[in-house]
């Protein structure tokens, strides 16, 4: 599992990339109420915008940490918008992205250093 | 705002201790949520009780020969026949009858009238209320006094631990009264549509008096961010959002706060623009809106008629965690005010069916007589 300094995880399982939101992004989000997935065949470039999660309070944009293919979807969030503050880091997945550059997913953090950047928060 | 240093309430310490999480607010840095979060604090005031921290709001004795009449001369309200310990809300308006703040009024006792006023109002609001009223009226702002407020329906009976007498007054009552260990000065009234209290304290006591109320087992804090949403969810319109200098009283759906007696006088700020709307209706209106699928509706969001033109915009809106779906506060044109009308609110670039619904969204539980 990799990570961006927006708290987004991404797992790539060979060119498709699950992409979420970390515990630590639920946490600061608060109850979750709704949220926007992408239509299947979107094409988003890294630092797009992917996905929508609500909160009471706000919306918060969820960013592609890598450029791709949406070619899934997480539907069951639209009546369970609460698996995102469940399970964040696996049943609360936004979409599954294929991806043409490994690149991308190689240059982001992995756990270790996510923590780290955490810890200057 | 400019970038002078955040003011704090005399609650901060306590605020902090509880796990709040901080946000700049009117000029404070405010409690937004506690470890519960939004969700779980609303609910718990929607069930039990809930204690807010409101003190960045401005409070103020007017004083003088006759603070009441004065009163009229900036408010639409009938604050001559104000009764002694009642409280009422009322708007301060401009000459062309804009809002320039909603407030409370109140006699808590015979020391002229005490007001409240919004906090990121406050400065403005004293100043308005000095220049129009020079001469008439002298302000002593209470700025060594904290507010409490306790709502949920069981913020009478941990309310009546302490003070018995609260329990024998009614909504809108207002009293000064021994309390504490000093001297209070207490409303039976709030802004979450609940039954509850708004308790003005010694700044010096507030936090010892916040700690024993929670040491009630059916008290919780709770932030400003369920403040929010519980007067969302009670139709009661946050001022600089839903009601502003440009928006009058009517278009607001707040005609109750001009009085029958001051609507044929005519003798306030903007009463020809306000008489003239009581008789031919406002150009817009604040309704409720019920969003009947899709993403909330927050403010900005332009609202559209079913042909897909524009025709308003949402001035609050948010998941509403009682009903358990979004809901809105916005202006249309009146001829698509009426309950039922189906309208459709811009999310993102994308229209989502709405439904004009009544406010308030959720029953107010106000306890009207014992």
């Amino acid at each position: 599992m990799r990570f961006t300094k927006d708290h987004e995880w991404v797992v790539l399982e060979g060119d498709v990339a699950t992409i979420g939101i970390t515990a630590y992004a639920a946490e600061q989000l608060g109850d979750v109420v709704f949220v926007e997935t992408p239509d299947v065949g979107k094409t988003v470039k890294a630092g797009d915008g992917l996905a929508v999660v609500e909160s009471v309070k706000a919306a918060s944009d969820v960013y592609a940490p890598i450029s791709g293919e949406v070619v899934e979807a997480n539907t069951e969030l639209g009546d369970a918008p609460e698996t995102v503050n469940a399970t964040p880091e696996s049943g609360g997945w936004f979409a599954k992205l294929k991806i043409a550059d490994k690149g991308q997913y190689d240059a982001l953090m992995d756990r270790d250093a996510y923590e780290t950047y955490l810890g200057t928060l | 705002m400019t970038d002078e240093a955040l003011k704090t309430t005399p609650l901060a310490a306590a605020h902090v201790a509880a796990g709040a999480r901080m946000v700049p607010f009117a000029g404070y840095s405010m409690p937004v949520q506690y470890k519960d979060g939004v969700l779980k604090e609303h609910l718990w005031t929607r069930e039990h009780a809930g204690l807010f921290d409101v003190s960045h709001m401005g409070q103020a004795r007017l004083r003088g020969v006759s603070p009441l009449s004065a009163f009229e001369e900036i408010t639409p309200g009938d604050f001559i026949g104000l009764k002694p310990g009642k409280q009422r809300y009322s708007v301060l308006l401009n000459k062309k009858g804009g809002v320039i703040d909603d407030l409370m009024a109140a006699r808590p006792d015979d020391d002229g009238l005490f007001v409240v006023v919004n906090g990121a109002c406050k400065d403005n609001d004293f100043k308005v209320i000095d220049n129009e009223l020079a001469g008439q009226v002298t302000i002593e702002r209470l700025e060594n006094r904290a507010l409490l407020a306790i709502q949920g329906p069981e913020a009478a009976a941990v309310i009546g631990r302490h003070l018995p007498a609260a329990q024998r007054m009614v909504f809108m009552d207002s009293r000064a009264m021994p309390g504490f260990g000093t001297n209070i000065l207490i409303s039976r009234s709030g802004y979450t549509g609940e039954d509850g209290y708004e308790i003005s304290v010694p700044a010096h006591l507030a936090e010892a008096i916040w700690n024993l109320l929670l040491e009630d087992e059916r008290v919780r804090p709770i932030g400003l961010g369920a403040r929010d949403s519980l007067r969302l969810e009670a139709g009661l319109p946050l001022y600089g959002h839903d009601v502003d200098e440009t928006v009058s009283p009517i278009e607001a759906d707040l005609a109750f706060a001009v009085s029958v007696k001051r609507r044929e006088a005519r003798d306030f700020p903007g009463a020809a623009r306000i008489a003239k709307e009581l008789a031919d209706g406002p150009s817009r209106k604040r309704v409720g809106l019920r969003v009947l699928e899709g993403a909330p509706a927050r403010e900005g969001a332009e609202i559209a008629d079913g042909a897909g033109a524009v025709v308003g915009v949402i001035t609050s809106g948010g998941f509403s965690p009682s009903l358990g779906y979004p809901i809105a506060m916005g202006f249309v044109p009146p001829a698509l005010a009426a309950l039922g009308t189906p309208l459709k609110v811009i999310v993102r670039g994308k229209p989502q069916a709405a439904e004009v619904v009544r406010m308030p969204f959720v029953p107010h539980r106000y306890v009207r007589k014992i």
